[in-house]
C-alpha cells in the first residue's frame, strides 16, 4: 500500500534514484520487515496488556477485600463486608496438578518410548497418529466423560485405596460421598495431559541421532541400555518441556474440573474426600452469579493463576536453555 | 541418572570381558513367546485374586495383573538369563504396560462418545436450535451452536493466521537481538496461558469499555490462544527449509522479501497449513472463554458482532449442567459432533501435509 501512495504524494521521489543504490533496503523489504516485526511487537504488547489489565482489575477488587486475599478460606465478594481469598483455590490447583503430573509423566514417557522404540514397525506410525488425534479431543468432552463415566468407575478404587493406604493420611477417606474429589480430578487431568506429553516426548525421541543408538548397539547394549544411554539423555530437555506443557494445561484446565469436582471451600489433605476447588473451576462456576465486583474478584484469582503458569513456563524455559547444549538440540 | 548408567556399563564390562565370545552365543535364553506366557499367567493370577477377594472394580484386577506381570518376568529372566537381560525385559514390559494402561481410558472415552452420541445424532439434531425446548424434552439440536463455533473460530483464524505467520517469519528470517529473544520467550509463555485467563483478559477490557458479550469477544480470546500455536508450528516449518534454497535465490539477486514469499513460504506451505489447522482444532474445543465472553444462547444468532451466541463446547457444558437424561443425550451427541469436527480438521491437515510435502 505504501508503494502505491508514494509516487502520488511524494514529488521528491524522482531525484531519489541516485540515492537508492546507497540504501540497501528496498521498499518491499522495508514493508515486509515492518509487518513481521510489527506482529512480533504486537504479541509482546498483548502479553503486557494481559498482565496490566488483569492487575488493574485485580487491584480494584483486592483493595475492597475485607478478608486476607491470600489466606481467607471463603469466597463471598457479594457479601457485606466482601470477603474472599485464594488459599483453597491455590491448594486445590497445585494438588490436583501434582497428582496429574505424578501419574502422567512416567506413563507418557513410557508410551512415547513404546511408539518410538518398542512397538512393531507397522504399529508405530498409526499409534503415533492416534495419540495425536487424542491430543485434539476437547477438554469439555473429557469433562463429561470424567463426570459421567470415570467418577462412578473410581468408587471401587477409592474404597480400596482407603482400605489399604488409609494409614498414609492422604488416602484416608473420612467423608462418605461419590468420588467427585481432587484425586479423581488429578486422574482425569493425567489422562488429559497424557497425549500432549506423549506426542512432544515422542517427537524428541524420534530425533535422537541414529548414530548414537547404533554406537550403543555396537557396544553390545540391550535395547533398554540403548534407551538409557542415548535416547533419554538426548530427550531429557524434551521430556521436561513436554511435562511443563502438560503441567500448564493441568493448572489452567477449566471444564474437566468444573464438571467433575463437587466444589467446597475447604482445605483438606484427604484427597479422596469430595470438595476443594481450583482457580479455573471457581471462575467458571462463580461467574454466572457474579456482579461487576464479583467479576473483578474472579479476575484477581485469575491473575494468580496467570502468574503461576508464567512461573512454570519460565522455569521450564530456563531448564531447557541450560540443557540445550548437552542434548545437542542446537546442532 | 546418566551417572548411574555409566557405572552400570562399567560394572558389566569386566564381567563379560574375560569370556567374550562364548557368553553371547551359548547363554541360555527364554523362548520368544515368554512375554505372552508371563502375561497369561499374570492375568490369570490377577483375575483369580480379584475373584477370591471379591473386588468389584476391574481396574484393581488389571493393576494387580500388571504388577504381577512385571515381577514374574523380572524374576524368571534373572534366573534363566542374566541381570542385564532381565532389566531389558523389565523395561520392555513397563513400556508395554504404560501403553496398555493409557489406552484403556482413551478407548473408553471414544467408545462412550461414539456409542452414546450416535443415539441422538441425526439430521434433525444438526438443523434445529434449542429455541423453546425444555431440558427434559428429547428434541432440540445444535444448529445454533454449530453456527456460533464456525463464526467464532473463523474470526479467530482470520486474525491469528496472518499474525502468527508474520511473527514466525520475523523470528526465523529477520530475528536477531533482544527483540527476537523476547518474542520467542513470550510466545513460549503465551502457549501456556490457560484459556480461562485469556477469557478474563478480554473480560477486563469489556468491563472497562462497557462492551456487551458477543461472538467477537469470544473470538478475540480464542485468537490469544491460537496465535502462539501458529507461531510455534510455522517457526518449526520455516526452520526446516534448507538454507541452500534461500542462498540460491539471494544469489540470483532476488530481494529477501520475494525470496521469503516465493521460495521459503511455498516450500513450507504444507507444514504451515497443517499447523494452522491443528491450531483451529485446538481452539474449536475451548469452552472457558465462551462462558465468560459469549454468554450462550438457546436461539440462532448468525451475527457474531452483536448479542449472545452459543458454541459447541458451551452447548455440551450447558446440557451437562441441566442434568436430565435427555440433556445428557444431547451433550453426548454434541460431543460427537465436536470430536468429528476436530478429527476431520486433523485428518485434512495430515492429508495436506502429506500432499504438499516437499518431494525429493
Amino acid at each position: 500500500m505504501a508503494s502505491t501512495t508514494s509516487p502520488l504524494d511524494s514529488p521528491p521521489a524522482p531525484p531519489a534514484p541516485p540515492g537508492r543504490p546507497r540504501s540497501t533496503g528496498r521498499v518491499g523489504d522495508k514493508i515486509f520487515i515492518g509487518l513481521s516485526r510489527g506482529s512480533g511487537i504486537l504479541l509482546l504488547v498483548i502479553m503486557a496488556s494481559i498482565a496490566v489489565f488483569l492487575s488493574y482489575r485485580a487491584v480494584l477488587a483486592i483493595s475492597k477485600d475485607e478478608g486476607n486475599f491470600l489466606t481467607t478460606l471463603d469466597w463471598n465478594p457479594a457479601g457485606d463486608p466482601p470477603v474472599f481469598g485464594i488459599a483453597v483455590l491455590l491448594f486445590g490447583t497445585v494438588v490436583s496438578s501434582v497428582i496429574a503430573m505424578v501419574i502422567a509423566v512416567p506413563v507418557a514417557v513410557g508410551i512415547a518410548l513404546f511408539i518410538s522404540h518398542y512397538a512393531p514397525r507397522k504399529l508405530a506410525a498409526p499409534l503415533g497418529y492416534v495419540i495425536d488425534l487424542l491430543a485434539a479431543v476437547p477438554s469439555i468432552v473429557y469433562g463429561i466423560w470424567g463426570a459421567l463415566v470415570l467418577v462412578p468407575y473410581l468408587e471401587g478404587l477409592n474404597l480400596w485405596l482407603d482400605q489399604f493406604f488409609g494409614w498414609t493420611y492422604v488416602f484416608e477417606k473420612t467423608e462418605v460421598g461419590i468420588a467427585r474429589s481432587l484425586f479423581t480430578v488429578g486422574i482425569l487431568l493425567a489422562i488429559m495431559i497424557l497425549p500432549i506429553v506423549t506426542s512432544v516426548s515422542r517427537e524428541v525421541f524420534l530425533q535422537v541421532p541414529k548414530t548414537n543408538e547404533e554406537a550403543a548397539l555396537a557396544l553390545g547394549a540391550t535395547r533398554w541400555e540403548v534407551v538409557r544411554l542415548s535416547v533419554l539423555p538426548f530427550g531429557r530437555s524434551g521430556i521436561i518441556s513436554a511435562s511443563m506443557l502438560g503441567l500448564g494445561r493441568a493448572l489452567g484446565e477449566t471444564m474437566a474440573v468444573a464438571t467433575v469436582l463437587s466444589p467446597s471451600f475447604l482445605i483438606s489433605l484427604h484427597v479422596l474426600n469430595p470438595g476443594g476447588g481450583t482457580f479455573a473451576q471457581n471462575i467458571a462456576a462463580k461467574f454466572g452469579e457474579a456482579d461487576e465486583f464479583g467479576r473483578d474478584a474472579l479476575i484477581a484469582s485469575g491473575l494468580v493463576l496467570f502468574v503461576l503458569t508464567l512461573l512454570v513456563n519460565g522455569a521450564a524455559r530456563l531448564i531447557i536453555a541450560r540443557r540445550k547444549e548437552y542434548s545437542g538440540a542446537t546442532a | 541418572m546418566s551417572n548411574a548408567t555409566t557405572t552400570d556399563v562399567q560394572d558389566d564390562r569386566p564381567r563379560t570381558a574375560p569370556k567374550p565370545p562364548g557368553t553371547g552365543l551359548s547363554s541360555r535364553s527364554l523362548p520368544r513367546w515368554a512375554p505372552l506366557g508371563f502375561a497369561a499367567v499374570a492375568l490369570a493370577l490377577g483375575v483369580g485374586t480379584g475373584l477370591a477377594a471379591g473386588w468389584h472394580s476391574r481396574t484393581q484386577w488389571g493393576l494387580i495383573a500388571a504388577l504381577l506381570f512385571l515381577v514374574i518376568s523380572y524374576v524368571v529372566t534373572t534366573a534363566v538369563e542374566n541381570r542385564r537381560q532381565a532389566k531389558d525385559r523389565l523395561a520392555t514390559s513397563v513400556v508395554w504396560v504404560c501403553f496398555l494402561v493409557a489406552v484403556v481410558p482413551l478407548a473408553s472415552l471414544l467408545w462412550t462418545t461414539v456409542s452414546r452420541g450416535a443415539a441422538r445424532l441425526d439430521g434433525y439434531f444438526l438443523t434445529h436450535s434449542m429455541a423453546g425446548v425444555l431440558g427434559s424434552e428429547d428434541t432440540g439440536g445444535v444448529y445454533h451452536a454449530l453456527i456460533g463455533t464456525l463464526e467464532q473460530v473463523g474470526i479467530a483464524t482470520v486474525i491469528s493466521a496472518p499474525l502468527g505467520l508474520l511473527t514466525a517469519v520475523y523470528l526465523v528470517e529477520y530475528g536477531k537481538g533482544a527483540l527476537a529473544k523476547a518474542v520467542t520467550f513470550f510466545v513460549d509463555v503465551m502457549t501456556g496461558i490457560p484459556s480461562i485467563v485469556a477469557g478474563l483478559f478480554i473480560l477486563s477490557i469489556m468491563l472497562m469499555a462497557k462492551i456487551e458479550p458477543s461472538g467477537l469477544m469470544g473470538a478475540l480470546a480464542l485468537t490469544i490462544l491460537m496465535v502462539p500455536v501458529v507461531v510455534r508450528s510455522t517457526e518449526e516449518m520455516l526452520k526446516l527449509v534448507p538454507n541452500e534454497l534461500r542462498e540460491a535465490s539471494l544469489a540470483l539477486g532476488i530481494p529477501k522479501w520475494r525470496t521469503i514469499l516465493k521460495v521459503v513460504l511455498p516450500t513450507a506451505i504444507g507444514g504451515i497449513t497443517t499447523g494452522v489447522m491443528l491450531a483451529i482444532a485446538r481452539i474449536a474445543g475451548e469452552t472457558a472463554p465462551i462462558i465468560l465472553l459469549v454468554f450462550g444462547s438457546q436461539l440462532i444468532n448468525t451475527n457474531p458482532f452483536e448479542g449472545a451466541q452459543s458454541s459447541l463446547p458451551f452447548y455440551i457444558y450447558e446440557q451437562y449442567k441441566v442434568g436430565e437424561a435427555a440433556s445428557y443425550d444431547r451433550a453426548w451427541a454434541a460431543a460427537l459432533v465436536l470430536i468429528a469436527f476436530v478429527m476431520i480438521l486433523n485428518l485434512a491437515a495430515r492429508g495436506i501435509a502429506r500432499w504438499k510435502a516437499p518431494r525429493r
